[in-house]
């Protein structure tokens, strides 16, 4: 008697691009497929009208597709924020205080300047002092860490509490009205000063090329910066080694500093494209959780931030489709995140078949005679 | 019959991936013996041994224990079968003592009693001439304590066959010896003893037997005493090896660093260098040798300013218009090549310091030349034709020169280094364990890059580790032993005995 092999073993393998493209769909369709058989069993509805109804939540009409576009390009934009940071290894999850306080700014200019001076200068101003306020809030993890070394994935994330505090303060300053708790649309007086207007027509709200636009610029810049620049030449080799880095007479310190303005910065504008160019008001829930969803984006991208434009639209239009199924089924929201889980799931899951291969007992004899 | 064999491997083949680690490899281990396991980096020795200690699962093949076949799914199944390797990276916790390290994942069929335990590893010490302390702590051990208590591991769980995965990489000669004699003790006791090697002097010191791979494919044994290192080296190579390094005469040496009451304290307050005044002369190799840790990787670090050091470095440029020479204390590597220092240095840690793991050759010739040319972005081309120089000279095995050279074998990782430092026209060349892990190929490659840099007036230092070698290929050998000089001698005239010894006595305060 022969002694038995172990049953499954784990191999390593390099894939091809086509292969791991095709794993990829691979994994999507069989998300599908499980995602089917759940709403069989457990919702008991056709799983095909589901998959159409969560197409028509997230693309059903042109105002439908707009908000999914739009909210896609908010989020591509905090993660093109976080790529630059965690290209460095330098785990930024602080990009809800980034947005957050950079939402802040462009409010600060709406309510104290909307009216008072001239529209270009506003919007200049807005985008400036958005900016500003991200890089800051960026800037000061990366400040310790190069003085200090302090662990740079605790004081992001407590950065954001502070913005959120600061959110809240500025929320019961500028209530209005009076008693509602919230700030409300601004501008107050409902002439829409400071908003993103269309770029197709007259009006507000009825597309966003302008977000589209700048969120597609930052990306472009965002890529070449990252790719071509020697800053980020040096960000990579921070990123890969700080011992090469240092032998190779780049500042780490400075590095640190530059790159997280620069991700601050980019997060800071995000806030400013969440109040101008989508909700007009701030609260403590402008950033909506977004900044850590964009980690997945980054990381589902390998920090390519051209990748990126699919996995945010896939996330957002994921999210869409779910509240449509929810309120066309009468599901709570639950039941249809849990169909956005399993093919988030499956396609994180795949990147194991696209590194590994598994050997099962007797099939590796077989391939050898 | 009872088999005279402990082990018989047949046909085993392993792949990973594209690459084949072993090709139907065919091994006998004889009780009683010691067999040398011979082969170049990358010939699958320890991919093999691995099998037998059940690291990895054969993709076909069969082992024998005795006459049984067996199949070894886990280090479990190695251990229950008596088979025992001791691997080249230790697998100790540092926080646990020697004791604790010792019956760590043993099933406790009985209560275990500290002091049981203690008297059956003082049994196994003294049959063998060990020396343990069971309650001593790992991380208070040297290496070689370390090894040692890996080997008392293995012998404690009842091992028949010890496999010993390049064990004097990290020894002195002295405790070299040491474990040759412990070998062959367990050699006396029956058991059988596989030393996997790649130094021909330690086979033919100690083995019985040299089994000889290549390139995964099993090439052939002998018994040690009808063969000779050469004979041994083209079986390893598959080619006759010319097995001497050349050594030039230095001519027209010129002082280039002076070094001058060096000293450095390491964060935790120890002090790692301790008052260093040496020269390094342009047109001549400076060797430095010395136990792992005793200051080498700090002071090439010094040098290239990587470390706050105190004291003094002096820098005298070739032209001579240095005058009282340049400072180079306080300066961090950026200040140090602006100066006009033409400062190489081939780190140890090849992918950790020397070189960005995961970016190709072309990418990586740039690491220090990058700043040059358009304001924002790099000038690409002259890094990408110096990649492919360097990979058609030294012959590189690569995909392409944009492949990360994480993906590369150690050699070529060490050639792409080399070739980046070297094509830099240095005036001063430091190398840290240039040779370690690389194939016989490769090193003499090595060593001809060094001697040419001689030739050419580079002050060039060696950081080294194997002894023959640094007493071969070096003008110089400056000794470390905890941090200090503890003399520098002449490579012609100095011996083996005489470098290992200043290596592990600090000589007493002599009147100078």
């Amino acid at each position: 008697m022969s002694p038995k092999e172990p049953f499954v073993r784990i191999t390593r393998r390099e894939s091809p691009f086509t292969r791991a493209l095709l794993i990829r769909i691979a994994a999507f369709v069989l998300a599908l497929i499980v995602s089917a058989l759940i709403i069989v069993a457990i919702i008991k509805v056709n799983p095909v009208k589901v998959y159409g109804s969560m197409l028509d939540g997230a693309f059903g009409s042109k105002k439908r597709s707009w908000i999914t576009i739009r909210d896609a390009m908010t989020l591509l934009c905090i993660a093109v924020a976080l790529a630059p940071a965690f290209k460095m290894r330098f785990w930024n999850i602080g990009a809800e205080g980034q947005i957050l306080v950079g939402g802040l700014a462009t409010s600060a200019c709406i309510i104290c300047l909307g009216g008072s001076v001239s529209l270009p200068l506003l919007f200049l101003l807005m985008i400036v002092t958005s900016l500003l306020a991200g890089a800051v809030w960026g800037l000061i993890p990366a400040l310790f860490k190069a003085r200090w070394n302090t662990n740079e994935t605790l004081f992001t994330l407590m950065m954001n509490y502070v913005a959120i505090q600061l959110t809240s303060y500025f929320v019961a300053k500028w209530e209005h009205p009076y008693g509602s708790n919230t700030v409300g649309i601004i501008p107050w007086d409902n002439s829409k000063v400071g908003w993103l207007p269309n770029m197709f027509s007259h009006g507000f709200n009825t597309d966003y090329g302008w977000n589209v636009l700048i969120v597609l610029a930052v990306t472009v810049l965002m890529f070449i910066y990252l790719k071509y620049s020697k800053q980020g030449y040096e960000i990579a080799v921070v990123g890969e080694s700080e011992n090469t880095a240092r032998y190779a007479g780049i500042s780490v310190p400075k590095v640190y500093i530059r790159t997280m303005l620069i991700s601050g910065a980019v997060a800071g504008l995000a806030g400013f494209i969440a109040v101008s160019g989508a909700s007009h008001t701030i609260s403590t829930s402008t950033a909506g959780g977004r900044g850590f969803t964009a980690i997945i984006v980054a990381w589902l991208a390998k920090f390519n931030t051209f990748t990126m434009i699919v996995m945010s639209f896939l996330l957002v239009a994921l999210e869409k489709g779910a509240a449509q199924i929810a309120s066309d089924y009468g599901f709570n929201d639950y039941a249809s995140e849990m169909v956005t889980g399993i093919i988030l799931f499956f396609i994180l899951g795949s990147e194991f078949f696209i590194n590994y291969r598994l050997v099962f007992r007797g099939s590796a004899r077989k391939e050898a005679e | 019959m009872e088999a005279e064999n402990a082990v018989r491997i047949v046909n085993i083949s392993k792949t990973f991936g594209s690459i084949v680690a072993n090709d139907k490899v065919c091994l006998d281990i004889k009780r009683g013996e010691i067999l040398a396991l011979l082969g170049e980096n990358g010939s699958g020795k320890t991919t093999l041994m691995n099998m037998l200690s059940g690291i990895y699962f054969p993709d076909e093949g069969q082992i024998f224990i005795g006459d049984k076949e067996v199949s070894i799914r886990s280090p479990k199944d190695a251990y229950d079968l008596r088979i025992g390797m001791i691997h080249q990276h230790f697998k100790l916790v540092d926080v646990f003592t020697a004791a604790e390290n010792i019956v760590l994942g043993l099933e406790d069929r009985e209560r275990l009693s500290r002091k049981a335990i203690a008297a059956r590893v003082q049994q196994i010490c003294e049959h063998y001439g060990f020396d343990v302390d069971p309650n001593q702590k790992v991380y208070n051990m040297s290496v070689s304590q370390k090894q040692t208590l890996e080997i008392v591991q293995v012998l404690y769980r009842g091992a028949d066959i010890l496999i010993l995965d390049e064990p004097t990489a990290v020894l002195t000669p002295q405790e070299t010896e040491k474990l040759f004699t412990v070998m062959r003790n367990m050699k006396a006791d029956g058991k059988s003893v596989v030393i996997i090697t790649h130094k021909l002097h330690e086979v033919m010191e100690v083995s019985d037997r040299v089994a000889v791979l290549r390139k995964g494919k099993y090439i052939g044994e002998v018994a040690t005493k009808d063969t000779n290192p050469q004979a041994l080296t083209d079986m390893m190579v598959g080619r006759a090896v010319a097995l001497n390094i050349e050594r030039p005469e230095p001519k027209d040496t010129v002082e280039r660093l002076r070094i001058e009451n060096l000293s450095l304290t390491s964060k935790d307050g120890v002090q790692v260098l301790k008052d260093l005044s040496f020269s390094a002369m342009g047109g001549e190799i400076l060797g430095i040798a010395g136990i792992s840790g005793s200051g080498q990787k700090e002071l090439l670090e010094a040098i290239a300013g990587l470390q706050d050091v105190t004291g003094s470095i002096k820098y005298f440029p070739p032209d001579g218009n240095g005058g009282a020479g340049v400072e180079l204390v306080g300066k961090h590597p950026l200040q140090i090549s602006r100066m006009g220092v033409a400062l190489s240095f081939v780190p140890e840690d090849r992918l950790g310091m020397g070189l960005v793991a995961s970016m190709g050759t072309a990418d990586n010739m740039m690491l220090k030349t990058y700043r040059d040319g358009h304001r924002l972005f790099p000038d690409r081309k002259p890094p990408n034709r110096l990649a492919k120089e360097v990979v058609e000279e030294l012959e590189v095995m690569t995909p392409s020169i944009n492949t990360p050279v994480r993906k590369l074998s150690g050699g070529n990782v060490q050639k792409v280094l080399v070739g980046r430092e070297i094509s830099a026209n240095p005036t001063v060349l430091m190398t840290a364990y240039a040779v370690r892990g690389l194939d016989i190929n490769t090193s003499y490659t090595i060593y001809r890059l060094l001697n040419e840099q001689k030739k050419a007036g580079v002050a060039v230092i060696y950081v080294g580790e194997d002894l023959d070698v640094l007493l071969e290929l070096c003008d110089r050998i400056l000794v470390l032993c905890d941090g200090q000089i503890n003399g520098i001698v002449d490579g012609r005239s100095t011996s083996k005995e005489e470098v290992g010894l200043l290596m592990t006595h600090l000589r007493k305060e002599e009147s100078e």
